[in-house]
């Protein structure tokens, strides 16, 4: 249980930290998402090469996915992804109806626009985790009321990333 | 024990390479290059007949006059490659499994290093002795 807490407390740390080096202006301001984002990416590449370790081999992206939805969630967030959903060509939903980063938070309105800076660092952890396994990948987050947190990976197979680049700018975070 | 032992990432580029000191070092260098072809065969083949043996540990890939190439593929499709000498009949699959699985644990070791680069060749003391030790073990 401990581990989880520190978890927490260091995650917001790093994200006032970085908006706080901002705000003296180390760090442009728009970067700030870009930075957590990319400190999420390593972590992620990190993490999956360690909990991949034991597991056979994949034998799809679908398997790949189960596998960021269950036993990934699990060992982060100490939850499974509530929900899967996709269309069979590269779109992947995930949606986790009580996202262990916001929980902290009041559930209200009152600060949906502050929580796009708490999903950023979870966004680069699925995206470093699956171009490590090989697979290149746009990841956004959004969320519609406060607990529960929507990602949407869409991930580019390399014989389908010609047709999708075209929509990539609408999905950038 | 093994004459040889690479890393190679998953763009095909090594990552690590070390070998016994010996004058033709680069013939090993060569056997281990010819050996990536076999991977690919042996993972593209698993895909498609072999769903049930999925196992990251390839097998024997080919066997030379004097050496045996054992791989070893991690989900993240970097390959491990361990070049054997023949002779040692002792060492068994069980063995050079085992072998591959403390390689892969060091290499584990070094990815979540905060200081190391993905993609960088490996530089890490420690790496280093797991792979010194596999080396001279005497089996």
């Amino acid at each position: 249980m401990a581990d989880e807490a520190l978890f927490l407390l260091l995650h917001n740390e790093m994200v006032s930290g970085v908006y706080k080096s901002a705000e003296q202006g180390e760090v442009e301001n728009g970067r700030c998402i870009t930075k957590l984002e990319n400190m999420g990416f390593r972590v992620g590449q990190g993490l999956i090469e360690r909990f991949t370790k034991d597991t056979a081999r994949f034998k799809d992206e679908l398997d790949i996915m189960k596998f960021i939805c269950k036993d990934f969630w699990t060992t982060v967030f100490k939850k499974q992804i509530d929900n899967l959903r996709t269309n069979h060509q590269g779109i992947y939903v995930l949606q986790d109806n009580k996202f262990r980063l916001l929980t902290q938070m009041s559930a209200g309105k009152q600060y949906l626009e502050h929580a796009s800076k708490y999903l950023a660092f979870t966004c680069g952890l699925i995206r470093g985790g699956l171009s490590n396994l090989g697979i290149k990948s746009i990841v956004t987050a959004e969320v519609s009321s406060m607990p529960a947190s929507k990602v949407l990976p869409s991930l580019f197979p390399s014989s389908l990333i010609p047709e999708i680049e075209a929509t990539q700018t609408g999905l950038i975070l | 024990m093994a004459v040889c032992i690479a890393v190679i990432a998953k763009e095909n580029y090594p990552l690590y390479i070390r070998s016994i000191p010996t004058e033709n070092e680069l013939k090993f260098h060569y056997m281990v290059h010819t050996s990536l072809d076999v991977v690919d065969e042996k993972i593209s083949a698993l895909g498609k007949a072999l769903v049930d043996q999925r196992e990251l540990y390839l097998g024997l890939l080919y066997p030379t006059e004097d050496h045996k190439v054992y791989g070893y593929v991690t989900n993240s499709k970097v390959k491990f490659v361990m070049v054997v000498d023949s002779s040692n009949t002792a060492l068994r699959d069980n063995e050079i499994r085992s072998m591959f699985r403390k390689l892969h644990n060091s290499y584990t070791d070094v990815m979540c290093n905060p200081f190391y680069n993905p993609g960088d060749r490996i530089h890490s003391r420690a790496f280093d002795s797991t792979v010194t030790s596999m080396m001279t073990q005497v089996c």
